[in-house]
């Protein structure tokens, strides 16, 4: 990340030279490629926007802030899946960054190798396991525990919070966000932990040498420099979070309503879609779940917007970044 | 979106080996419930005729907007299209869709009460109350009174439903707006509704698995679903008086009785029919196809296929756990079919 990139010494040959011995070739090559990115963002954004003309034009602003879904009346409002969408992964993150995090620091800076590869293999693994399997996990052992153990314990203990009140039927946010949670573990161990390995070795022996603690020398160096790169798998994370579909319709209960309590139904902008695609009958209908696509794709871009801003401030004001 | 469109590749991929094999090659979209009997006789057909028929089980509303966009040689439905989409196929394609009923099914409502081991019997006002919410516990006098000797528990109902779109929300929704005025006003019938209250599952297996999960839960379920599964389910009191067990024989009988007032178009609703033993939540399903075809030998193979399946093609169907067509319906078909050019 900190090695100096060759681009200066390319650009001080000739145009004709540097064609000639391929760097050109692959800028251009390579280039036409980030390009084919940002082309098919913007394509799809696009496509979204003009497939979901109607209930722009029967709903307007509206749309994002009805609670009402009602297919049969043709009256379309986004809120309950957008609260949805941001509840469970919110509660997902909360969950899977202080593990992974912790998981991937031990990987990385504690573990002996001969533990820390095997390991690093196994969670692979659980990162390639398709959704739906997390959804069956979901089913059958996280909704019963749920429903037996961890809310009526959470009522015993915390119940005097409103966020934990009311039935609990084992489906619900809470639930939709455990099951998130485990689904991108993985992903914040896997990314987070290349980081972290990824750190100089001189920094660590750096803090040592000034007597630090193995701890010391882990959390207050190692970790703020790879600081960037462990936001990035928080990012990765939250995206799949927002985004994941069939996990969440099996386990969070299908019902659009907003509730104060983590017990309750509640429904996800991508189940939705995935729910009612199909069937849907009726212009409006369609284009309403299009549009649904878009605020979806509205709010991982604002998330991840505020995420990164959030970076920002607490880089600046920390003393060591990563970044250089 | 992403199994869609895997779909779509693997039909363009099929089409293209079919295409290369033999000359005949009828597309058709839509309901997913007849598609195990609608693949079997289109297996059959094909060996016999040597006509090929790609169906894609997409599902209803999927399948009535891919022939009105003339992607599809025919559509299917398990709810017969409403006088708009009728007038929509009209003016895009100058010429009218033909319904044509080719088996029957039934949705059932399952259960999970603890300690309650036995079928139950269900009102139409106890259905219609608990799933708008208004009965709110299983002794409420409205069930229990069509359960004597039943050990109803103060608990309260969680009503399961489907999440998805699909023509057994379809079916159920239509029985609850016939009995239920309420119902009728407040939520009325489709394939995907505003409910009241409740939780969703994902097709008949997630509301299967809900319910399994749930203590004090009630939801709704294929009947074709619940018999190969074993699922234990209700009866429903009928317009007649007696609580009926859905089976194939008494959504047959169903069937029958609304033969009598069966409309030209077919398009008829045999939710709360009458009928002694007939099964209250019943319906058929529907292939829709145009009244005029350009391509005259896909016209003849396709009505060759609809003549099969209604006629030869009905001794399969029970295998599978749909009901047959009656014969009155049969009869009727066979003379609407000439009406297809």
């Amino acid at each position: 990340m900190n090695v100096p990139s060759a681009s200066p010494v390319a650009d001080s040959r000739s145009f004709i030279s540097r064609l000639r011995n391929g760097d050109e070739i692959a800028r251009i090559v390579t280039f036409i490629f980030a390009a084919t990115v940002v082309l098919l963002t913007v394509l799809l954004v696009y496509e979204l926007w003009i497939a979901s003309s109607l209930p722009r034009q029967k709903f307007g602003f509206a749309f994002l802030i009805t609670k009402l879904w009602d297919p049969i009346a043709e009256q379309f409002g986004a809120l309950t899946f957008i609260y949805g969408t941001i509840v469970t992964s919110a509660v997902a993150l909360l969950i899977a960054v202080p593990l992974g995090i912790g998981a991937a620091i031990f990987l990385a800076e504690l573990a002996p190798q001969k533990v820390s590869d095997p390991l690093q293999f196994f969670i692979d693994l659980l990162a390639a396991v398709p959704s739906v399997i997390y959804g069956v996990l979901g089913v059958f052992i996280v909704i019963p525990i749920m429903r037996t153990v961890i809310a009526p314990t959470l009522k015993a203990t915390l119940g005097f919070l409103p966020l934990f009140q009311g039935p609990a039927y084992g489906v619900g946010f809470l639930t939709a966000g455990i099951v998130l949670a485990i689904m991108v573990i993985p992903y914040i161990i896997s990314v987070s932990r290349e980081v972290l390995l990824s750190v100089p070795r001189d920094q660590r022996e750096a803090a040592l040498a000034l007597g630090s603690t193995r701890w010391e020398a882990t959390w207050k160096v190692v970790v703020p420099f790879a600081r960037t790169g462990i936001m990035g798998s928080i990012f990765l994370a939250l995206a799949r979070a927002l985004g994941e579909t069939m996990a969440v319709t099996m386990v969070i209960g299908n019902t659009p309503s907003i509730s104060g309590s983590l017990f309750a139904p509640g429904y996800s902008i991508a189940a939705v879609i995935a729910n009612e695609f199909t069937e849907a009958t009726g212009d409006v209908y369609i284009q309403s779940l299009i549009q649904l696509g878009l605020v979806l794709f509205l709010l991982t871009f604002i998330l991840n917007g505020l995420a990164r801003l959030l970076m920002l401030l607490t880089a600046s004001r920390g003393s060591g970044t990563g970044r250089a | 979106m992403k199994r869609l469109s895997g779909l779509l590749v693997l039909a363009l991929a099929l089409a293209g080996v079919m295409a290369a094999q033999s000359g005949l090659m009828i597309t058709g979209a839509g309901a997913t419930f007849p598609n195990p009997i609608y693949s079997k006789w289109f297996d059959q057909f094909h060996k016999a005729n040597g006509t090929q028929i790609n169906y894609q089980p997409v599902g209803s509303g999927a399948g009535i907007k891919q022939v009105t966009d003339g992607t599809v040689d025919f559509g299917a439905s398990d709810g017969p299209m409403n006088d708009d989409q009728l007038k929509a196929y009209k003016t895009k394609n100058g010429v009218g869709i033909l319904h044509f009923p080719t088996v029957l099914g039934a949705a059932v409502p399952t259960y999970n009460i603890p300690g309650v081991t036995g079928s139950l019997n269900f009102t139409p006002d106890a259905l219609a109350g608990i799933f708008l919410g208004r009965i709110a516990r299983w002794n409420d006098p409205a069930i229990a009174n069509a359960n004597k000797g039943v050990n109803l528990p103060a608990n309260d109902i969680v009503v399961i439903h489907r999440s998805d779109g699909s023509g057994t929300t379809y079916i159920w929704t239509d029985y609850l707006s016939k009995v239920s005025s309420d119902w009728k006003d407040k939520v009325s019938k489709g394939t995907s509704v505003n409910w009241p209250v409740g939780l969703g599952g994902k097709g008949n297996e997630g509301v299967t698995g809900l319910i399994k999960q749930t203590p004090n839960s009630i939801g709704y379920v294929e009947l074709i679903y619940a018999a190969q599964n074993k699922i234990p389910y209700g009866t429903v009191k009928n317009l007649a008086g007696t609580f009926v067990k859905a089976d194939l024989a008494s959504v047959s009988e169903a069937a029958s009785g609304a033969s009598k007032t069966m409309p030209e178009d077919f398009r008829v609703s045999i939710t709360n029919a009458p009928g002694k033993n007939a099964y209250p939540i019943s319906s058929f399903t529907w292939l829709l196809i145009p009244e005029k075809f350009k391509d005259a030998a896909k016209r003849d193979a396709l009505k060759n296929f609809v003549k099969w399946a209604i006629t030869d093609g009905q001794g399969d169907v029970e295998a599978l756990s749909y009901a047959k067509l009656p014969k009155e319906v049969v009869d009727k078909e066979l003379k609407a079919l000439s009406k297809v050019q």
